[in-house]
């Protein structure tokens, strides 16, 4: 049954323009894909009901999984420095270390990523879409204050179905630099630094104690690269290598990556001079 | 072939004696093991999975490879739950026609594995059981392998192990294709030749200390001039 309804429709039912659905079967146009194809904005997702089972095989206890995770954002006078490392795990079990936890939006939105990492990137990747739309409707780039409602906005329609998601919007515009934290719980908090995931009291130690109104750019950089790498040395879940962003005027530009293991060697041979 | 509530463990040992009251509750997933290989090199790919399909404590079949190709420089491994594996792939493919149907091309190796994520995705809450991993030719012709986890999160690598025995290989894979935690060595490129000994090998080494890796290794080799698979037996116990 599904494989007709499959075999009957476009697949792309996410730009859900047209609710007819050929001989598929279900009423409000659901495909055998996974996609509805609702008239509007097309942006509301299909929900299957999973049956109930308490199966620990089940892939649930699979999926990869960011809480083990650290990332920061904060504001400073040149911008906003976005720093995360780039482990996930599953589990016990180191998954990857090469994440890129920092979410491209568009030429000046970034967003980082926390919690279940499918979550995070299936709806930053919507929010991008979501994003570009605004802009061609109204002849100018959304503010970061609206494309985190937006994306807020989204997941607050699946709070308590157990996504895991915990973002942070970072962007300039009209109102200079702008820095928002965003999570599944229906969370949508503006702020000048947020550090999220299990690493982050570590890196909040870290920027608290050097975060100054003068900082400049190399110096804003790197107490995010210091703070990040510190949490990677103490919280088992984080680790592999830095990715630092900085978000200015202009748009966003990749600073650096490092390797923690590199970071170290740096660091202690500076600490021994 | 029922799942029934005796391998309802997900292939852990189940205890032979119980000790207090049993609960058996239908569970919608079966694990039927193996495990696969994905390797890129400059100008190639290699899929590689073993063909050994069990059940708890069963083998079902010895001849049940886990590559499935996709395009001519495509193929996709995919381990877990084969109820699951079967309809994915039937998904995938038919989605692959209509697409090469409106826009009169193939897909790229870039664009299945986006719209794999989708795919699983879709279904975030009652997800596909499987575990899969895209290798193929990039649109420049360089070898490009896709990861994914069961709901569709996906990035692209340069080698990855899925599957039952993809704790053993990784690391493995991590320090000769990677070079991690070496010093002082030199980063030789990958040549198809080393990288096929070297696929050979670690399954190999898998089949002795997995017990749902065996019977024989399927290869599939992408390069430009198209999919060639060879296979190599291993252990049948």
């Amino acid at each position: 049954m599904a494989l007709s309804s499959i075999l009957s429709r476009e697949p792309l039912g996410l730009f859900g323009s047209d609710a007819g659905s050929v001989g598929a079967g279900f009423s409000d146009g659901r495909t055998g894909l996974g996609f509805s194809s609702v008239s509007g904005d097309g942006l509301s997702f299909d929900i299957r009901a999973p049956p109930n089972t308490d199966d620990e095989a089940a892939p649930e206890s699979k999926i990869e999984f960011l809480h083990g995770t650290t990332t920061l954002a904060f504001k400073f006078q040149h911008g906003v420095i976005v720093a995360v490392d780039s482990r996930a795990t599953a589990g016990s079990y180191i998954a990857s270390q090469t994440v890129k936890k920092v979410i491209e939006i568009n030429p000046y939105l970034l967003g980082t990523m926390a919690g279940g990492a499918a979550d995070c990137s299936f709806w930053e990747r919507l929010l991008a879409r979501q994003c570009r739309v605004y802009e061609l409707r109204n002849k100018e780039r959304i503010s970061v204050a609206a494309a985190s409602k937006l994306l807020a906005n989204m997941v607050y329609q699946y709070k308590g179905m157990g996504l895991s998601m915990g973002t942070m919007v970072c962007g300039w515009d009209k109102r200079g630099p702008g820095l928002y934290y965003v999570d599944s719980e229906g969370n949508r908090v503006g702020g000048d630094l947020f550090a999220v995931g299990s690493g982050s009291m570590y890196a909040y130690g870290v920027v608290d104690s050097g975060l100054r109104p003068e900082l400049s750019v190399e110096e804003a950089c790197e107490l995010g690269r210091r703070a990040i790498y510190q949490a990677t040395y103490r919280d088992a879940y984080s680790g592999g290598v830095v990715n630092l962003y900085r978000v200015h005027s202009q748009g966003w530009e990749r600073v650096s990556q490092d390797d923690v293991l590199q970071l170290h060697q740096q660091y202690k041979a500076e600490a021994q001079d | 072939m029922l799942s029934t509530p005796m391998f309802a463990n997900g292939g852990r040992m189940k205890e032979y004696h119980h000790s207090g009251s049993t609960e058996c509750r239908f569970s919608p997933y079966a694990y039927n093991g193996g495990t696969v290989l994905a390797v890129a090199g400059e100008d190639f790919a290699i899929v590689a999975s073993d063909t050994r399909l069990s059940e708890g404590y069963s083998i079902h079949s010895r001849d049940s490879p886990k590559c499935y190709k996709l395009t001519d420089t495509t193929v996709l491994g995919c381990s877990g739950f084969h109820g699951d594996c079967l309809t994915l792939t039937k998904i995938i493919d038919a989605r692959l026609k209509m697409y090469k149907h409106s826009n009169n091309k193939s897909m790229t190796s870039g664009a299945i594995a986006a719209m794999l994520s989708t795919i699983l995705y879709g279904r975030r809450f009652f997800p596909y059981y499987v575990y899969n991993i895209i290798g193929g030719l990039d649109e420049e012709g360089r070898g490009a392998v896709y990861s994914f986890d069961p709901v569709g999160s996906y990035q692209r690598d340069s080698y990855k192990a899925g599957g039952s025995a993809s704790a053993m290989l990784q690391p493995l894979l991590d320090n000769q294709i990677g070079f991690k935690n070496m010093e002082n060595v030199q980063h030789l490129p990958l040549t198809l030749e080393k990288a096929m000994q070297l696929v050979k090998d670690v399954f190999i080494s898998a089949a002795e200390r997995d017990v749902y890796t065996g019977d024989a290794l399927k290869l599939c080799i992408i390069t430009k001039e198209g999919i060639k698979e060879e296979m190599v037996p291993l252990r049948k116990d």
